[in-house]
């Protein structure tokens, strides 16, 4: 069954026809032709397909299209251009936090979320004190960060990358 | 180094030139290439691990709207060339092993295939199968190799004097986990065969596909100007690509996408064999080495055999009159193993650097003194000088680095709460592949650039970026005068970069075809001179061992209650030659030391015996190191000039930094908690029972 719904990919309306089946990383990739977010494992368990939904990372290859009529979608893509990086993109480029580049996109979406979440004081498993203030430090990043998996082992300069802008 | 030097496009500090792409995600991998109207490929896969396809019922999958074809091995789409077992994708009935591709569902969409692909029946006849490797399994054959078994010296005659270690190590299947899955897209147009392939090699994928299909090498093209990953699992090619390029043919004119699910990856994207290693090391009393064996038992498939050096390294990383190889496979009904990176090395260094550990515990020498005690002054088994050897500078720069002055060698003295503390070392060594034939050309453009050609890859190693830098430096030109294209068969001719031999085999292309260019066109060319070149053969290859070196540092903290292991700091310092690019060179000897702390820690294929299946078909199943399990690592280098190597003096490091991390991981196990572990992964569980082993004794 197709149902036609609205997405709001990096800031602009696309509507499309969808198979209730399909993901929003599949109407992303093989209907809109947005390549940002990438398919690694469609388990949710690699984190290459993170997106920004409504302001929340999210891993679209578990989520369902027809879901998410109307939503706003941010990717890499949308964060900054290459020109224009966002200061995320900056800072990974600046610390080399990638190689092949393909966990990327998902990890610069993850690390604004996260780094989102941090301000707004969301607590991780990590967080001694729950009811202090969010410091991110180096064990903070690493926990925060590990539901985007890089297998050519750029953690260390991911974690560099978003150690200078965290709060 | 001096200004002048340091200033040079060769060994300046180049953030990615190809970073702004791929942080955006503007860089386009094999699967995103732009075409219209698509069609999927989903393959169906066997699930007896041996046996045969007695009958497939496809007629619910072939009503369905949306299906364009099912193909099956009845009636078989014939390839022109089937001697690769691998290769031959429904040739014939026959099951090789659990998750072989037995089918396909060729359909206008995702969701379509993969409907139609559970409707498909397939019925299978199984036979006994055996996916167990063991040193005592009646099939194990010795192979059909030069290199199989060594000997130098007798070996049996210096295994008695005043000290031996004779210990047994297990290394498990392993799976490369490249995080984009292999993955084609195909498009017959005539005669002609388009292919956008996740690659470690486009003119490899060339070749082969080619001979498969009985087509002449110009009527296939491959393009992959990015590639997510290989780690060897993409060096090869493997029967997801043959069955991409034979659904193309089942829907004239309409390209084709077939990316494998994680799951299929895990049983057709291939896989490092597990190793059983024994090694055992005799010594005189001051820790002189006299005699090294090194025996190991692998894996291969039952019907094609693979085969990788595992004990290569032993041959030349210490001084002793004997020292002996062998290797043995059981051939098994398991998918089929292939490169991991590191092939041999890996697996092989981790044997021999725990052995040379468990020698300095039992001699009571400090394990950096023993190893500086025996460094060989020329290859041991050849005589070859070093083009440079500098193994002790680096174990003194890294113990001096890491704080190994004043370690107290005794295991288990050292707890701070929960956490029993201790620290580890180990060598590092890789050879220096050159891999000749490689052609690159150097045109002058209007715009006053120089666009330089090659069939290179860039899976991650930033090829895009260094190999502009090795361009601008043969030129002779600023970096920004370089205008690179790589990772396309439309381009000058390029083996397989495998073996860490990328920069240095396409580095020393490029300065031979620099130098032609500045032949015949001098230092002031008109716009459109070009010329098209390799490099000269290089007589130092005959005359010198040549080999990078490395020594690994790790401190680990136990958890006295659970066994869990924490790796908080890990330290390589290498010797590597000259440094192309320090950014990109730190971050992959980085990559490798995470992936040798993952080896340590975490990965394990699990084998079903009774089902021959692999169970750990995902990401969550197969562990890989995350963020968080990731401390500190650094990676640093000595000052090594080696005139010998090539024009650049330039040694391979993409596979360097995991050769002897886990030993050294393993080894700071042993001094936290007084517990050998000599079968990888070291989980929780082996240090547990070993505890209770332990104190149960006592």
């Amino acid at each position: 069954m197709d149902i036609d719904i609205t997405l709001h990919v990096d800031g602009e309306p696309r509507s499309l026809s969808v198979d209730t089946r399909t993901t929003v990383l599949d109407a992303l990739r093989e209907q809109l032709g947005v390549t940002a977010p990438k398919k690694g494992c469609d388990h949710g368990q690699c984190g290459s397909c993170t997106c920004l939904v409504d302001g929340r990372r999210v891993t679209t290859c578990l989520s369902l299209a027809v879901a998410h009529d109307g939503a706003q979608i941010t990717t890499a893509a949308g964060l900054g251009s290459e020109r224009d990086l966002h200061a995320v993109q900056q800072a990974f480029v600046d610390h080399d936090g990638f190689q092949c580049g393909y966990c990327t996109p998902g990890q610069i979406c993850s690390a604004v979320g996260m780094l989102d979440e941090a301000r707004s004081g969301f607590a991780s498993y990590v967080t001694a004190d729950l009811t202090a203030g969010v410091v991110l430090d180096a064990d903070e990043i690493r926990e925060r960060m590990s539901g985007n998996l890089c297998r050519c082992g750029a953690y260390v300069n991911i974690v560099a990358a978003i150690g200078e802008l965290a709060p | 180094m001096s200004d002048a030097i340091a200033t040079r496009p060769l060994g300046a500090d180049v953030g990615r030139l190809d970073g702004p792409r791929k942080v955006t995600g503007a860089a386009i991998y094999a699967y995103e290439h732009p075409l219209t109207d698509p069609a999927y490929v989903f393959p169906l896969l066997s699930t007896a691990a041996r046996g045969r396809v007695v009958g497939i019922d496809a007629a619910e999958a072939q009503r369905l709207p949306g299906v364009l074809a099912v193909l099956t091995h009845e009636p078989a789409p014939k390839l022109a060339d089937t001697s690769n077992p691998e290769l031959a994708v429904l040739q014939s009935p026959a099951i090789h092993f659990r998750g072989q591709i037995v089918g396909a569902v060729v359909a206008e969409s995702l969701e379509i295939g993969a409907h139609a692909a559970a409707l498909v029946c397939i019925e299978e006849q199984a036979s006994e199968h055996d996916v167990v490797l063991r040193v005592d399994h009646p099939d194990v054959f010795k192979p059909d190799d030069d290199e199989t078994d060594t000997a130098h010296g007798d070996a049996e005659a210096g295994l008695c004097p005043a000290a031996t270690v004779d210990a047994t190590y297990t290394t498990p299947h392993q799976h490369q986990g490249a995080m984009e899955p292999h993955t084609s897209v195909a498009l017959w147009s005539d005669d002609t065969l388009r292919l956008y392939e996740s690659t470690q090699s486009v003119h490899g994928v060339r070749e082969t596909i080619a001979e498969v299909f009985g087509l002449r090498a110009e009527q296939v093209e491959v393009t992959a100007p990015f590639v997510g990953g290989g780690f060897g699992s993409k060096g090869e090619v493997h029967a997801n690509t043959v069955l991409a390029v034979m659904a193309a043919r089942a829907v004239p004119g309409r390209p084709v996408k077939l990316a494998l699910t994680r799951r299929q990856v895990f049983t057709l994207g291939s896989h490092r064999t597990p190793t059983i290693q024994r090694v055992r090391l005799g010594a005189d009393a001051s820790g002189g080495l006299l005699a090294i064996t090194h025996d190991v038992w692998a894996h291969t498939s039952r019907v094609q055999v693979y085969i990788d050096q595992i004990a290569a390294a032993t041959r030349m990383m210490y001084a002793a009159p004997s020292i002996a190889t062998t290797h043995r496979l059981a051939p098994l009904d398991v998918p089929f193993p292939s490169w991991m990176r590191a092939p041999s090395e890996a697996p092989g260094m981790y044997a021999l650097e725990c052995a040379i550990d468990e020698l300095a515990v039992a001699l009571r020498i400090d394990a950096i003194e023993l190893r500086i005690h025996n460094d060989p002054p020329a290859d041991p088994v050849s005589g070859k000088p070093w083009s440079s050897r500098n193994l002790v500078a680096c174990l003194r720069q890294g113990a001096e680095r890491f704080g190994w002055a004043g370690r107290d060698p005794a295991p288990r003295r050292r707890r701070d709460g929960r956490w029993l503390a201790g620290t580890g070392v180990a060598g590092s060594t890789y050879p220096v592949f050159h891999t000749p034939g490689s052609q690159a050309r150097v045109e002058f453009r209007a715009d006053g650039r120089y666009e330089v050609s090659i069939g290179a890859m860039d899976v991650g190693t930033g090829t895009w970026t260094s190999l502009a830098q090795v361009a601008a430096e043969a030129l002779g030109v600023p970096l920004e005068r370089v205008a690179l294209q790589i990772g396309d068969t439309a381009l000058p001719y390029s083996h397989v970069p495998g073996g860490s031999a990328g920069i240095t085999s396409w580095g020393a292309t490029l300065f031979g075809a620099a130098r032609a260019f500045r032949d015949r066109h001098g230092d002031d060319p008109a716009p459109g001179d070009a010329v098209t070149a390799g490099a000269p053969d290089n007589p130092a290859e005959d005359a010198y061992a040549m080999h990078a070196f490395g020594a690994h540092f790790a401190e680990v903290r136990v958890d006295a209650d659970t066994g869990e292991v924490r790796v908080p700091r890990m330290l390589g310092v290498f010797a590597i030659g000259r440094v192309v690019n320090p950014r990109t060179a730190r971050s992959q000897l980085i990559g490798g030391m995470t992936f040798g702390l993952s080896m340590a820690l975490h990965e394990e294929v699990v084998m079903d015996a009774a089902l021959g299946a692999i169970v750990t078909t995902d990401l969550a199943g197969y562990h890989i190191a995350a963020n968080a399990d990731v401390g500190d690592i650094d990676a640093a280098w000595i000052d090594e000039i080696d005139p010998h190597v090539n024009a650049m003096g330039t040694k391979g490091i993409g596979e360097l930094g995991i050769v002897g991390s886990a030993a050294a991981i393993a080894n700071a196990v042993f001094h936290a908690t007084g517990i050998r572990v000599r079968d990888l992964p070291i989980t929780p569980d082996k240090l547990l029972r070993a505890r209770v082993e332990l104190s149960a004794r006592a």
